[in-house]
C-alpha cells in the first residue's frame, strides 16, 4: 500500500502559505472543509448513499458477516448512547457525553485494533470501549458519580477516560515508546497504541508534544483525531488554519483524512496505520471527519451556536443508514437480521436502565481509598477521624 | 506491572564502603545503583545523557546503560512527565529530571492531573512509580526561574509524595528508596549544597524514606528545616551553642507525608519552635507545620511557632538573594524572639 514517504515529502505547491498570502477567514473555513464532500484527500469506501466506491491507496475485503457485525456494533452503541442520554434526563446520571454521529469513526477504529494493542481514550469514546470488551454499564458510574471508571486498564488494554483535554496523548506516546523499548515493534506480530482526541484537543500543547515525542522516538502510535467540527461551541476554524490531518507533515509523519462516518474506510485506514506502526513505521495521524450530532454534553445547548441546517445536512450522512442500505442492496442481510439487532438493542437498553437505577452510592471510606499505593499515615488518621465522626450519627443516613 | 524489588546486596558499591562524597556524586552513585538493581529503571530529561545533566548528576549513566535507559528528551517538561506516565503504565520506573525548579510548571498539569490521580482514579489498578528530580532553591547567583522553591504546590496535591535530602548519605539512599517506591515521588535536591561533602556508608542499613530525623539534640528551642536550610540551621545551632543556647535541629526529609512525631516530641521538651525554609511562607510547608504543632503541642508551647522563610515575593534578582534567603543571623534572631516571648 502507500508508503510514509509520500506523506512526509509534500509537493512544493503544498507548502504552507507565506504570511503575505495569509488566507481570509472564508478561505480558512473553505480549506478546513475542502474534502467534506469527498475528493482525493478524503478516504471514503462507502458513500452516504450506500454506494461502494474505491480509493487508490486504501481498500478492504469485507465479508457479509463482518459488515453485519460492524452494523450491529454501531446500532448497539448508539442505543447505549441514547439510553444513557435519557437516563441523564431522568436524573439518573449527573451528565452524559453523547456519542451520536460518531459511531462509524469509533467502531471502525476500535475493530481495527488487536487485543494486544493499547488504547488511550478521551471521554466520548463509548464506541471504542465497546470494542475493547467493556460492558457499557461500566461507563455509567463515571457519569453518575459513583466511581471514576472501574475496568482494568491493563487487562482490557483500554486506559481510563481522560477528561483533561489532551493529557492522554502524551501518556499514549510514552506507552508506545515502552512497546518499542520492549522490542515489541518490527514485524507483523508487533504491538501498537492508539490515542483518541478531538479537534479542540489539537490546540493543546500536550498534543503537540505528543506528536514530537512519538516522531523522534519512532513510536508505534496512531493518533486518531475525531474532528466532529465542534469543541463545545467553537468551530474548527478557531483551532486551526490548516486541515488537521495536514499538520502531521510538520512533524514528519503521515496524516490522512478519512470519512469518519464511513465505517469501512475508517476500518481500512486504521488497520493500515496500525500495521505500519507495528512494523516500525509509526507514528501516523488519522483525522476522522465526522460530526457531533448531539450536544457536547447533556449540559450544553448547541442551538446557541450552530445552525439547524448544518445538522440536517449531516443527518444525510448518517454512519449507520448507509451500511444498512448497502447490506440490503447486496442482499447480505434480511429483515430477520435487522429485527434481531433491534431486539438486542432493546435488551441492552433495558439492562442499562436496570443497572443504572440500582447502582449503590459508594461508602464514605471510598473518599480515602487508594490515594497512595504505599499508604500515608496522616491520611489514615484523617480518615479514621472522619469515620468516627460519621459513626456518631448512628441510625441516621450514615 | 510489578517491578523486581531492588536487591541492594548486588548493587555495585564503590570499593570502600565508607567514602567521602559530595551530594552530587552521592546522587549519581545512588542512581547508578538503582539502574543496576532494576532494568526497568530509566532516566528521562533534558541534557542528562551525553552531557550528564547541567549539574552532572547523571554523569556517565548514558554511556554505561545506553540511550534507551538514559533518554535525552525533547525540550518540553509536560512531554517528559506525560510520557513517563505511559512508560510507568507499561512497567517502567521512570526517573525524570527537571533541569531547574522554575521549569517544572509546564509539567505541572501532567503531575497533578495524571501522575497524582491515576492510582486513585483506577483504585490501585495503575501504579505511578515515577520519581521527579528537581534541583531547587537559591543561593547560586542565577537568573530568574533558576532559584525557586516550589515544593508546597506538590505537598498540597494528594497522591504525590515529596522528599528532600540535605546531605550526601541521605542523597545516596533516599534517591534509591524513592525509585523503589510505588508512589510518585517529587525529589527535591538542594542545588546550592550539591558540592558539600560528607561520609557515605554504602553498606549501611538506611533509615526509612518517609521519616524525619533529629540531627542535633538540644533543650532550649527546636529548629525544623529541610533541604538547603538544614545546613543553615545546623550552623545556627553551633553559633547559638557558643552563646550558651541549646538548639535541637530536625531534618524533615519528608514533606509529604509529613512525619512530625519527632517534632512534637521535641517541642514538648523545648516548648519553642522555629521553622526554617527558603520558600515563601504563606500557605507553605512551614505554615502546615505551625498549624499541626499548635494543634498537637498546644499546652507545651512557651511561644508562638515562628517561621523564617523567603519573603512572599517572586524570587528577587540574585544580587538581593542574600537578603531574601534565611541565613544564620535571621534564624538566630527568630530564636531570640522565641526565647524572649
Amino acid at each position: 500500500m502507500s508508503s510514509p514517504e509520500q506523506w512526509t515529502h509534500p509537493e512544493p505547491d503544498a507548502a504552507p502559505a507565506a504570511t503575505a498570502a495569509k488566507p481570509t477567514a472564508e478561505q480558512v473555513i473553505a480549506g478546513l472543509r475542502a474534502t467534506d464532500e469527498g475528493g482525493a484527500d478524503l478516504v471514503q469506501l462507502l458513500t452516504p448513499e450506500g454506494e461502494r466506491v474505491t480509493h487508490p491507496d486504501f481498500d478492504i475485503d469485507i465479508t457479509p458477516e463482518e459488515l453485519r457485525g460492524l452494523y450491529r456494533d454501531m446500532v448497539l452503541i448508539r442505543r447505549v448512547d441514547r439510553e444513557a442520554n435519557a437516563l441523564q434526563r431522568k436524573g439518573q446520571l449527573g451528565i452524559w457525553v453523547p456519542l451520536l454521529g460518531q459511531e462509524a469513526a469509533q467502531i471502525g477504529a476500535g475493530r481495527a485494533m488487536r487485543q494486544t494493542d493499547m488504547a488511550f481514550p478521551s471521554y466520548r469514546e463509548h464506541g471504542i470501549a465497546w470494542t475493547r470488551g467493556i460492558n457499557p454499564t461500566e461507563l455509567l458510574g463515571i457519569f453518575r458519580g459513583t466511581d471514576q471508571g472501574t475496568w482494568d486498564p491493563v487487562e482490557k488494554r483500554f486506559h481510563p477516560y481522560t477528561i483533561v483535554i489532551g493529557n492522554q496523548v502524551l501518556n499514549a506516546a510514552g506507552y508506545a515508546m515502552g512497546q518499542k523499548f520492549d522490542g515489541k515493534v518490527g514485524d507483523d506480530e508487533g504491538e501498537a497504541t492508539m490515542c483518541f482526541f478531538g479537534d479542540g484537543a489539537t490546540s493543546q500543547g500536550d498534543v503537540h508534544e505528543g506528536f514530537v515525542w512519538a516522531a523522534v522516538y519512532d513510536a508505534p502510535l496512531v493518533f486518531f483525531c475525531q474532528n466532529n467540527q465542534w469543541a463545545i461551541s467553537e468551530p474548527t476554524e478557531r483551532q486551526s488554519r490548516l486541515p488537521l490531518y495536514q499538520r502531521a507533515r510538520g512533524y514528519g509523519f503521515p496524516g490522512i483524512r478519512v470519512d469518519g462516518n464511513d465505517v469501512l474506510a475508517t476500518l481500512a485506514v486504521t488497520k493500515w496505520a496500525l500495521d505500519e506502526c507495528r512494523h516500525g513505521n509509526g507514528p501516523i495521524l488519522i483525522e476522522a471527519f465526522t460530526y457531533r450530532m448531539d450536544a457536547h454534553t447533556t449540559s450544553d445547548d448547541p442551538t446557541r451556536y450552530r445552525l439547524s441546517d448544518e445538522l440536517e445536512m449531516w443527518k444525510l450522512k448518517d454512519p449507520i443508514e448507509r451500511v444498512k442500505v448497502y447490506l440490503v442492496r447486496q442482499q447480505w442481510a434480511d429483515s430477520e437480521f435487522f429485527d434481531s439487532v433491534e431486539a438486542d438493542a432493546d435488551k441492552l437498553g433495558e439492562e442499562l436502565r436496570e443497572f443504572c437505577t440500582n447502582m449503590p452510592d459508594p461508602p464514605a471510606e471510598r473518599i480515602f481509598s487508594n490515594v497512595y499505593a504505599e499508604g500515608n499515615p496522616n491520611l489514615d488518621a484523617q480518615r479514621d477521624e472522619f469515620l468516627d465522626y460519621v459513626s456518631g450519627f448512628a441510625g441516621g443516613e450514615h | 506491572m510489578a517491578a523486581p524489588t531492588m536487591d541492594r546486596s548486588t548493587a555495585a558499591a564503590p570499593a570502600s564502603p565508607v567514602q567521602t562524597l559530595t551530594i552530587s556524586k552521592a546522587l549519581n552513585l545512588g542512581l547508578r545503583a538503582a539502574m543496576e538493581a532494576n532494568p526497568k529503571v530509566i532516566m528521562m530529561g533534558e541534557d542528562i545523557g551525553k552531557l550528564g545533566g547541567v549539574f552532572r548528576i547523571t554523569d556517565g549513566l548514558q554511556k554505561d546503560f545506553g540511550e534507551q535507559r538514559v533518554l535525552d528528551t525533547p525540550l518540553a517538561e509536560s512531554g517528559i512527565i506525560g510520557t513517563a506516565v505511559g512508560l510507568a503504565i507499561r512497567g517502567y520506573r521512570p526517573v525524570c529530571e527537571i533541569q531547574f525548579d522554575g521549569f517544572i510548571f509546564p509539567g505541572f498539569d501532567q503531575i497533578v492531573s495524571q501522575v497524582a490521580k491515576l492510582h486513585y482514579r483506577t483504585q490501585g489498578k495503575i501504579k505511578m512509580p515515577i520519581v521527579i528530580r528537581v534541583p531547587f532553591g537559591g543561593g547560586i547567583g542565577a537568573v530568574e526561574h533558576h532559584s525557586e522553591s516550589p515544593e508546597s504546590y506538590f505537598a498540597h496535591t494528594a497522591g504525590l509524595k515529596v522528599v528532600s535530602c540535605s546531605n550526601p548519605a541521605d542523597a545516596y539512599w533516599m534517591i534509591q528508596q524513592a525509585i523503589d517506591c510505588d508512589d510518585p515521588v517529587l525529589f527535591f535536591e538542594p542545588k546550592r549544597r550539591y558540592y558539600e561533602k560528607g561520609e557515605v556508608d554504602t553498606t549501611a542499613q538506611p533509615g526509612k524514606l518517609f521519616e524525619s530525623r533529629v540531627l542535633r539534640s538540644g533543650t532550649d528551642a527546636t529548629l525544623v528545616a529541610y533541604g538547603p536550610m538544614v545546613r543553615t540551621s545546623l550552623d545556627a545551632a553551633n553559633a547559638a551553642a557558643e552563646d550558651g543556647t541549646s538548639l535541637e535541629v530536625i531534618d524533615l526529609r519528608t514533606l509529604s507525608p509529613l512525619d512530625l512525631a519527632p517534632v512534637y516530641d521535641s517541642v514538648r521538651r523545648t516548648g519553642r519552635l522555629v521553622v526554617v525554609s527558603e520558600a515563601p511562607s504563606e500557605s507553605s510547608i512551614a505554615s502546615e507545620i505551625a498549624a499541626k504543632v499548635q494543634q498537637e503541642c498546644f499546652y507545651s508551647l512557651q511561644a508562638p511557632v515562628l517561621r523564617v522563610t523567603g519573603f512572599d515575593t517572586p524570587y528577587p534578582p540574585s544580587k538581593l538573594e542574600e537578603e531574601f534567603l534565611p541565613d544564620l543571623d535571621r534564624v538566630l534572631h527568630a530564636v531570640d524572639r522565641s526565647l524572649a516571648w
